[in-house]
């Protein structure tokens, strides 16, 4: 997915001031990189792109390879699009005790995707993540940036339902 | 019975700000602490028997001596990468509680000398990023932070850090490659982060729980801190309790507390109809204990090397007689294959051999030969890398494969698993 020649990205002035602003809060620059990649993320809907890659090189003058080996390191930085809500639901050992596994069956079963894949409308992407530190409220998925917690297959939906 | 300490003022939530903080004896010990010799809180910390409450369990106060005697500029990195599978109590103490945490590092930054920190927390958890921020933000403009901090001619500056998703930036080193803006890849020891560490400048890395403990240890003494758990292992711990309990949930004991308690009494015991099977005590990569083992475990350092496994995290996972322990393992080595860095050969190839064994044969295709493979495989991969991620993945192995053959020797040879119901079982029928 990381390619087209044609595709383009350039920082909004905001994102840019953010990225430049990581860039002197550091002892060294490279430290900016991630909080960069998570800027231009947000910018991108949610995925990172070469052409994002090559605008962070140039905007915070560090060689492409390295902001691309950082890219693919962490799970955090998506290599494909995903959804306007992206549905993260923990399968690791507490959640699986707890039907962790099901709920993920699940929530792909109700919107139709498999896991990757987004809905045709956009709306959702779903994938299956490791242990986010939710155990002892298990089960539970991350949308975006937020949690919920001690799910159901029927909870979750409802709160899937409910957003635009 | 719960002993809490550093959970004393959790559930207010006023705690979560400088002033109710304050209100609840926030930020007195740490004037007492610029009072004292640096050299004296490092005796104290070292008397009190403090051991990290990361993981590894190492000696706190030790861990602060390896640092260079001289002038030379040193950070110290808070570890809040909490990432092992079934923690989750660095997370409730970063949300309840930044102050204590901020509190404890700026003593401990003073103790070892450092005028500049980090707190690197693991990118999914936004909320406590937040929570933490703020609190610093208050922390500076309350004069807790900076220069001369509370007329003490201390200066110390201290800031977040936000990871991206990687298991591995939870071992220190993992966590330093991390933010120095690399791969969060581990490296060679020695030298030690005490002597080379961020930038290559001495670095100590402490876990949330450990920082956090410092100030009671200032607040009440050593002798104090050492009436609290057992002679070897001084101290009350957080237990995160998660799996098949009724009540799961953090909860703070002294150390030397009976597992069998803290399943029945604060979990609340198992679910209506079902037996225990299995417990793993220490987060997902420390081996697992049988039922047996666990009604006679207590929850210190050494009963539980005893046995045979090991406290780590404190993140106990209770697994009961309606789980299928080969699917489990499944679980397991899925994760520490996707978790490995890929650097150190052995770790990046077996973790692979061992999740496909494991599914293999939970797909019902193993072979007898398969399971003697798996613990092959294991053997071969412990102590032979960089870092300890491959031993992680391999103990769960041994210990799955020692403890409960039958049920591997049974979904081997009539490809399915021993146990009805089974999240497996229910796939394939």
């Amino acid at each position: 997915m990381l390619e087209t020649a044609k595709s383009t990205f350039q920082l909004s002035a905001e994102g840019l001031a953010e990225v430049k602003k990581e860039l002197a809060r550091y002892e060294i620059k490279d430290s900016a990189i991630i909080p960069a990649l998570y800027v231009a993320q947000k910018e991108n809907k949610g995925f990172i792109t070469t052409a994002v890659i090559h605008h962070l090189g140039q905007v915070m003058d560090i060689p492409v390879s390295k902001i691309n080996e950082v890219f693919k390191f962490y799970t955090m930085f998506n290599q494909v699009p995903v959804g306007k809500h992206h549905v993260q639901v923990c399968t690791n050992i507490s959640c699986a005790l707890e039907g962790g596994r099901e709920l993920t069956n699940h929530i792909c079963h109700e919107l139709g995707v498999k896991l990757g894949e987004v809905t045709a409308d956009g709306r959702f992407s779903v994938s299956r993540v490791e242990c986010l530190g939710s155990c002892g409220t298990a089960p539970m998925m991350q949308v975006n940036t937020k949690y919920y917690e001690s799910l159901t297959p029927e909870s979750a939906m409802n709160i899937l339902r409910g957003m635009k | 019975m719960e002993t809490k300490l550093l959970t004393e003022f959790y559930h207010l939530d006023e705690f979560r700000f400088l002033d109710g903080y304050k209100k609840n004896g926030g930020y007195v010990n740490l004037e007492k602490a610029l009072k004292m010799q640096p050299q004296a809180i490092i005796d104290e910390v070292k008397a009190s028997g403090l051991r990290g409450r990361g993981g590894a369990g190492f000696s706190t106060g030790m861990k602060w001596s390896f640092l260079p005697k001289n002038n030379e500029p040193r950070y110290l990195v808070c570890n809040a990468d909490e990432g092992e599978p079934g923690t989750f109590k660095d997370r409730l103490m970063m949300e309840r509680a930044p102050h204590q945490l901020i509190e404890g590092m700026i003593m401990s930054a003073f103790a070892v000398g450092s005028k500049k920190s980090y707190i690197y927390v693991r990118g999914e958890y936004y909320y406590p990023v937040e929570v933490l921020e703020q609190a610093v933000q208050e922390a500076y403009k309350a004069g807790y932070l900076g220069k001369n901090i509370l007329g003490s001619g201390f200066d110390h500056d201290m800031d977040v850090y936000r990871g991206a998703g990687a298991y591995i930036c939870g071992e220190e080193t993992g966590l330093i490659s991390s933010l120095e803006g690399q791969k969060g890849q581990p490296k060679l020891k020695p030298p030690f982060p005490a002597v080379k560490g961020y930038l290559q400048k001495p670095t100590i890395v402490n876990n949330v729980e450990t920082l956090a403990a410092v100030k009671y240890i200032i607040r009440d003494g050593a002798a104090a801190y050492k009436k609290f758990g057992t002679e070897k292992s001084p101290g009350t711990k957080l237990f995160s309790l998660s799996g098949n309990v009724r009540k799961p949930g953090n909860y703070e004991v002294n150390l030397g507390y009976s597992l069998n308690d803290l399943i029945n009494n604060e979990g609340g015991g198992m679910k209506p109809g079902r037996k225990l099977k299995a417990v793993i005590p220490g987060g997902s990569s420390a081996p697992v204990l049988t039922a047996e083992e666990a009604s006679r475990a207590t929850m210190d350092y050494e009963c539980l090397a005893q046995m045979g496994t090991m406290l780590g995290s404190g993140a106990v996972i209770v697994i009961d007689d309606s789980q299928c322990m080969v699917d489990m393992l499944g679980v397991l080595m899925h994760f520490y294959h996707h978790e490995s860095c890929g650097q150190c050969t052995p770790c990046r190839e077996g973790t692979g051999w061992l999740n496909k064994i494991t599914h293999s044969i939970l797909e019902g295709k193993g072979r007898l030969q398969d399971i003697d493979l798996l613990v092959k495989v294991a053997d071969n991969m412990k102590g032979r890398t960089i870092c300890a991620l491959s031993d992680a993945a391999a103990l769960p192995v041994l210990s799955f494969v020692t403890k409960f053959r039958d049920e591997f020797e049974f979904y081997v040879r009539e490809g399915r698993s021993k146990v009805r119901g089974s999240f497996y079982a229910q796939m394939h029928h």
